[in-house]
């Protein structure tokens, strides 16, 4: 099967701490990825350093076979949703001036057409995108991700304040994309339960890998489920 | 009063020169007001005051050294942004009191040139001349082709900087080319308002668009109508009345502004 992504040996190294340590996995076509992890486990880091963000890191990172230090073109054959895409709430544009951003050429309208009714916005194009709800943005920049055909698509803790209706639309989009249009996905998430039902891998991140394979391992694995558990609940109470 | 004042050629030229500057301040306005860099447009003009006085001090055809000066600082301005942790309004802070500091004290020197430099404070749009209008309407062409070429890029690293750097979009040359107009088109726009009211041109006319909750094409030809409209109006206004062009100008664009905030208050606007 054909490796998409390859990381190897990852460390990152801030001035105070070390946000990763020695991290190393892979991720085949077709892969559905569940990274999971407390917060400040470093899912960010590496998405930051994945996505060219971040150049100062030791280690390789590898896409579609290349080193990503010596050609930034897997950035066009990959869809990245941020976590919570930061703008002016009265920014002048619209769901589509939002998808058709940094597009070179107009030949797209058909297909932007297309995705837009296959996520359910279709009827909010001509919407400020600052008139929409958190779940309804959310699906707009999923759409804008993958109006350039990705063979990878990149989610970063994707349902951070949506409703319970969109989250439940959002997973059923995920799976179809993944299954249906074969697109491998890595996708970071506090929800374990949604993680084990959508996922078919799993990367448990806590600055260092401690667990990486088939979901169905892990969540049979009831020391690690509860390793798991445990960490995110002491940084749950650390936060409260 | 008759239409006899549209028969004037300096008329012409200065509603031709008007109209160009217009479109090209709403339309390079529009991405630094979204990008939080309304002063941006006073900073430049305030730098390029310094850049007048020493053309008029060495001899030189002002508006040269103006261009000179103004794009120094744009890239001063950007590369402080970028390499230091100093933020955008502090900087242009920094910038506009220095211009104006530096204008100050050549003009000090030199023992005073109070007369050319009135003209540059406050413009003088109706001593517009033919080679002026040429460069201002080629160095508008220019501009607006490459905006037109690149909008859908230049909007993406207006709208989210990382997301577009991780689409591939190259960010940093985007923001370079972004200021460097903004520097051209300030310079450009001088003999129309002088250096105290650009940013109003920069501004106004681009906030009051964005009230209308339209999406970025209609609310960019929104602003270039407004902007059309308070400059041509203005001039002609101000030479009927024999007024300040660069004044009665803004007041326009003021008041088209006070009017969509008094629509948008009475609630036939949408209050998004």
């Amino acid at each position: 099967m054909l490796k998409i992504v390859e990381i190897d040996h990852l460390t990152v190294q801030y001035p105070d701490l070390k946000a990763l340590d020695d991290v190393s996995f892979s991720v085949k076509k077709g892969d559905f990825l569940g990274i999971i992890g407390p917060n400040g486990a470093g899912k960010s880091t590496l998405f930051a350093a994945m996505l060219g963000l971040n150049t100062k890191y030791q280690g390789t990172i590898k896409f579609f076979g290349k080193d990503i230090r010596k050609s930034k073109d897997y950035l066009k054959e990959i869809g990245y949703v941020p976590q919570k895409p930061m703008f002016e709430k009265n920014f002048p544009a619209t769901v589509k001036d939002i998808v058709q951003m940094g597009l070179q050429h107009e030949s797209y309208v058909d297909k932007i057409d297309k995705i837009l009714q296959q996520l359910w916005i279709h009827e909010l194009s001509k919407r400020r995108i600052g008139e929409l709800s958190g779940g309804q943005q959310q699906r707009v920049f999923i759409a804008k991700a993958l109006v350039n055909d990705p063979k990878l698509l990149i989610l970063d803790e994707p349902v951070t304040g949506i409703d319970q209706q969109s989250i439940e639309l959002f997973y059923s989009i995920l799976r179809e994309l993944n299954s249906k249009q074969k697109i491998t996905i890595i996708w970071s998430s506090h929800d374990l339960d949604a993680v084990n039902q959508l996922a078919n891998h799993v990367a448990c991140l806590n600055r260092t890998l401690f667990f990486h394979g088939q979901s169905d391992e892990f969540f049979t694995n009831e020391k690690l489920v509860k390793q798991y558990s445990e960490a995110s609940m002491q940084e749950h109470m650390h936060h409260h | 009063m008759s239409l006899e004042i549209l028969t004037f050629s300096f008329m012409h030229r200065a509603l031709i020169s008007g109209v160009a500057i217009a479109i090209l301040c709403s339309v390079i306005g529009l991405f630094l007001v979204l990008r939080r860099y309304s002063l941006f447009g006073d900073a430049i003009a305030h730098s390029s005051f310094g850049g007048i006085a020493l053309g008029l001090m060495a001899g030189v055809y002002p508006l040269w050294t103006a261009y000179g000066v103004s794009l120094v600082s744009a890239l001063i301005i950007t590369r402080i942004k970028e390499k230091y942790d100093i933020s955008g309004d502090a900087s242009v802070a920094v910038l506009l009191s220095s211009g104006i500091a530096v204008g100050l004290v050549i003009i000090g020197i030199s023992g005073g040139f109070t007369i050319d430099i009135f003209s540059f404070l406050f413009g003088s749009i109706l001593l517009v001349s033919a080679n002026d209008t040429i460069l201002i309407l080629s160095l508008t062409g220019i501009i607006l082709i490459i905006v037109l070429l690149l909008y859908r890029q230049l909007l993406y690293s207006t709208f989210n900087e990382e997301q577009a750097k991780v689409s591939g979009i190259p960010v940093e040359k985007l923001n370079y080319l972004i200021v460097f107009m903004a520097g051209i088109t300030v310079v450009t726009s001088i003999q129309l308002v002088g250096v105290l009211l650009i940013s109003a041109l920069f501004v106004i006319p681009n906030v009051t668009a964005i009230m209308y909750g339209k999406g970025f094409k209609q609310t960019a030809l929104l602003s270039i109508f407004f902007s059309i409209f308070s400059v041509v109006t203005g001039i002609l206004i101000s030479y009927i009345f024999d007024i300040t062009p660069a004044g009665t100008i803004v007041l326009l664009s003021i008041g088209l502004f006070a009017g969509t905030l008094g629509i948008k208050s009475s609630g036939l606007l949408s209050k998004n």
